[in-house]
C-alpha cells in the first residue's frame, strides 16, 4: 500500500507567535515532513482573542496564537497552499479558522478546488473527552455540518472533518471505547449531513478519521483493521453508499501522548517508535510521532527532528511498506480484530438505543465509561499490574536534564500589540455590518460559512465571531461525571 | 473522630484536560476526604470564592497548560487578601522544576509533577493537613 506513496509525515506543530511557528513549519518541511499540521493555543481553541482577560498567561503556550486573518497570513507566509496539504486541529472555532485558511489561499491565488488538507471540526468528541466546547451540542453540530456542506461544494479535495478517537483515548478510554465512540460519532455526522439533502456519495469520501496509537501493539493494529471493516459495512448497509471511495475509512494517527513519561524521558523515543510502527502496520494514511519531551513542554527543535526521523527510519529502512495489511491472516490478529469489532458494535448498539450520540452525551454515558476506564488504569498502575518503565519499575534516582522549548509571556504582549493595531486600522463599520449579518445567519437556517468568510475578510477576530455565535447559541456547561 | 479533610479540586484557566483532576478528586473521596470538584474554566477569583464558601482546608490546582506562572500567583494573592493563609494550596500538573521552586517560595505547599502517585498525594494531605475538630 505504501509502495506507491508512503503515509504523510505530518507533525502537529505550533507555538508562540505566527512568525515563530512559520519558521518551525519551514524547518520541518526542509527536514522531510510531507504535510503541515497546525496546533493552536488555548485562547484560539476556545474562541477568545489574545487580548481577552481569560487569555492572560495562555497566549502561545499550547500552540500558535491566531486571532485574525492577519495572523493566518503570517502563519502561512512562503507556504503555497495549492501545493502543501494542511491539517488544522480546531473544533468549536473550526468554521472561523477554515474561513481564514480559505481567505489566505485566495490571496495566494490558489483555487479552492485545488486545496487539500483536513479540518478537525469534530465537536462531539469535545463533549465526550477534550472539553473544548463553546455552544450547546445542536447548534455546534449545525456549524460543523455547515462546514461539511460548504466544503463539499467549494473545496471538494479538502477533508472537512477528522472524526477523532485520539482525544477519547487520551482521556483514558480503552481501545474498544475509542473505536466505538469515534465510529458512532461518525454516524451522527453522516446523518446530520444527509439532512441537508446531500447524497451520501457526494461527501462520504471526504470524511476522515483520527486514531491514537497506544502501547498495546497488536490491539492497536486490530483496532485500525476493525475500524476499516466496520465503517465500510456501515456506509454500505446503514447508509446505502454505492461508491467505493465512500466505504474507505482514511485516517491520521498520532502516537499516544498520555503514554509518555516525565521520568526517564529518553524511554519515550522507544515508545513512540513502537507505537508509530503499529500505526504503519495498521495502514494509516498520515502519522504524527510525539517528541521525547512530551510530558514537559511543546517539542524542542531537537526533539521534533528525532520524532520525524523515527518515521523516516520506519519508511525507508525497515521494509514494512512492502505489503498492504501485512498482518492480515495472522491467527492472532484476525481473532483480535473480530473481538475488538464485536465489543465496539456492542457499545454502538447501546448508543443507538439511547437515541444517538447527542442523547448519550447529554446523559453522560461516554464520559462515564471513560472516567471509569481512566480510574481503573490508574489503580492498575498503583498496584503495578500495569508497568511504565522508569515510573513504577526500574526507576532512577537521578533526573535526566533535557533542553526544553521555552515560551514566555512575550508572545502574549506581541499578539496584544498586533491586535491593538489591527483594531485601529481596520474598517470597524465593515466589521460591525459583517458581524450583524453573521448573527442573523446564525439565527436562521442559512449556511453560516459565507458570512464567516465575509467577517474574516473584514478582519473580524476569532473572539468577535465566536462571541457573536455565543450571543445566538448560548454556552454549554457540562455536568461533571467523576 | 476527626472531621474529614475538605478539599477543593480546581481547573483554573482555559484548559479542559481534566483526566488527572477527576482521578485525584475520586481518589481523595475514596480516601475519606470531602471533595468538591470545581469544574472547568475557573478563574482564580471563582476558585478562591468557592474555597471560602465551602470552607475547605486544601485547594488543589490542576494545571497542564503552561499558564501556571500567571494563574497560581493570582490565587496566592487572593488567598492572602482574604486572610485565608490557613488554607493549603497544592498544585499538580506540568510544572518544570524551577517554576515549582518559585511557586513554593510564593506559598504553595507542594507541587506534584507527572508520575506522582495517588498514594503519595493522599499520604501527603493526611500528614500535612491539620484536621478540623
Amino acid at each position: 500500500m505504501y509502495q506507491g506513496r508512503p503515509w504523510t509525515m505530518r507533525q502537529f506543530s505550533g507555538f508562540a507567535t505566527p512568525e515563530q511557528t512559520n519558521e518551525r513549519y519551514h524547518y520541518l518541511l526542509d527536514q522531510g515532513q510531507t504535510g503541515l499540521s497546525v496546533a493552536f493555543d488555548l485562547p484560539t481553541l476556545m474562541g477568545v482573542d489574545a487580548d481577552h482577560a481569560s487569555a492572560e498567561g495562555e497566549v502561545g503556550k499550547c500552540g500558535v496564537a491566531i486571532s485574525s486573518l492577519e495572523d493566518m497570513e503570517t502563519l502561512f507566509r512562503g507556504i503555497p497552499l495549492a501545493d502543501v496539504t494542511v491539517s488544522m486541529t480546531i473544533n468549536s472555532p473550526a468554521p472561523v479558522l477554515f474561513a481564514m485558511y480559505l481567505a489566505v489561499a485566495e490571496q495566494q491565488g490558489a483555487g479552492w478546488e485545488k486545496l487539500s488538507g483536513t479540518l478537525q471540526n469534530d465537536i462531539l468528541k469535545e463533549y465526550i473527552a477534550q472539553k473544548e466546547y463553546l455552544y450547546p451540542p445542536r447548534p455546534s453540530m449545525r456549524l460543523a455540518t455547515d462546514v461539511i456542506e460548504y466544503a463539499t461544494r467549494r473545496a471538494p479535495r479538502f477533508n472537512p472533518i477528522s472524526i477523532s478517537g485520539y482525544h477519547i483515548r487520551e482521556a483514558g478510554s480503552t481501545a474498544v471505547q475509542e473505536l466505538a465512540f469515534t465510529l458512532r460519532a461518525g454516524i451522527e455526522y453522516v446523518e446530520w449531513t444527509l439532512e441537508r439533502g446531500l447524497d451520501v456519495d457526494s461527501f462520504a469520501g471526504r470524511l476522515s478519521f483520527f486514531f491514537n496509537a497506544h502501547n498495546d501493539f497488536f490491539e492497536e493494529i486490530a483496532k485500525y483493521r476493525a475500524a476499516r471493516r466496520m465503517w465500510a459495512t456501515i456506509m454500505k448497509d446503514r447508509f446505502g453508499a454505492r461508491q467505493e471511495r465512500s466505504w474507505k475509512l482514511r485516517f491520521h494517527t498520532q502516537t499516544a501522548g498520555c503514554s509518555l513519561s516525565w521520568q526517564q524521558p529518553y524511554n519515550n523515543v522507544m515508545r513512540t517508535a513502537i507505537q508509530a510502527m503499529a500505526g504503519v502496520l495498521g495502514g494509516t494514511q498520515s502519522l504524527h510521532t510525539n517528541s521525547l519531551d512530551e510530558a514537559y513542554a511543546l517539542p524542542s527543535e531537537h526533539a521534533v527532528t528525532l520524532a520525524l526521523r523515527t518515521q523516516q527510519v520506519i519508511a525507508l529502512e525497515t521494509g514494512v511498506t512492502a505489503a498492504a495489511d501485512p498482518l492480515g491472516g495472522s491467527y492472532y490478529l484476525e481473532w483480535l480484530t473480530a473481538e475488538v469489532e464485536r465489543r465496539a458494535y456492542d457499545y454502538m448498539r447501546e448508543i443507538d438505543e439511547m437515541g444517538g450520540m447527542i442523547p448519550a452525551i447529554e446523559r453522560g454515558f461516554p464520559q462515564k465509561e471513560i472516567a471509569e476506564a481512566s480510574f481503573e488504569y490508574q489503580r492498575q498502575l498503583e498496584r503495578r499490574e500495569e508497568i511504565i518503565v522508569g515510573v513504577n519499575q526500574f526507576e532512577s534516582e537521578k533526573a535526566e536534564a533535557i533542553d526544553l522549548l521555552e515560551i514566555d509571556e512575550s508572545s502574549g504582549s506581541k499578539q496584544r500589540d498586533k491586535l491593538a493595531g489591527l483594531r485601529r486600522r481596520r474598517d470597524n463599520a465593515r466589521v460591525k455590518t459583517a458581524l450583524d449579518r453573521l448573527r442573523r445567519a446564525a439565527e436562521s437556517s442559512e449556511n453560516t460559512m459565507p458570512h464567516i468568510l465575509n467577517a474574516v475578510k473584514a478582519y473580524a477576530t476569532v473572539g468577535e465571531i465566536c462571541g457573536a455565535f455565543q450571543e445566538v447559541f448560548g454556552c454549554w456547561q457540562e455536568k461533571t461525571v467523576l | 473522630m476527626a472531621n474529614p479533610i475538605r478539599v477543593l479540586v480546581a481547573k483554573p484557566g482555559l484548559d479542559g484536560h481534566d483526566r488527572g483532576a477527576k482521578i485525584i478528586a475520586r481518589a481523595l473521596r475514596d480516601a475519606g476526604m470531602e471533595v468538591i470538584y470545581s469544574g472547568l474554566r475557573q478563574t482564580p477569583e471563582m476558585i478562591v470564592d468557592a474555597a471560602l464558601d465551602e470552607d475547605v482546608q486544601v485547594i488543589g490546582l490542576s494545571i497542564l497548560s503552561g499558564a501556571h506562572n500567571a494563574i497560581v500567583p493570582r490565587v496566592m494573592d487572593l488567598i492572602r487578601q482574604k486572610g485565608m493563609e490557613d488554607v493549603m494550596v497544592v498544585v499538580g500538573g506540568i510544572i518544570p522544576d524551577e517554576d515549582a521552586e518559585e511557586l513554593k517560595r510564593n506559598g504553595v505547599a507542594a507541587v506534584f509533577q507527572p508520575g506522582a502517585s495517588l498514594e503519595q498525594i493522599v499520604k501527603y494531605l493526611r500528614s500535612e493537613v491539620k484536621q478540623p475538630a
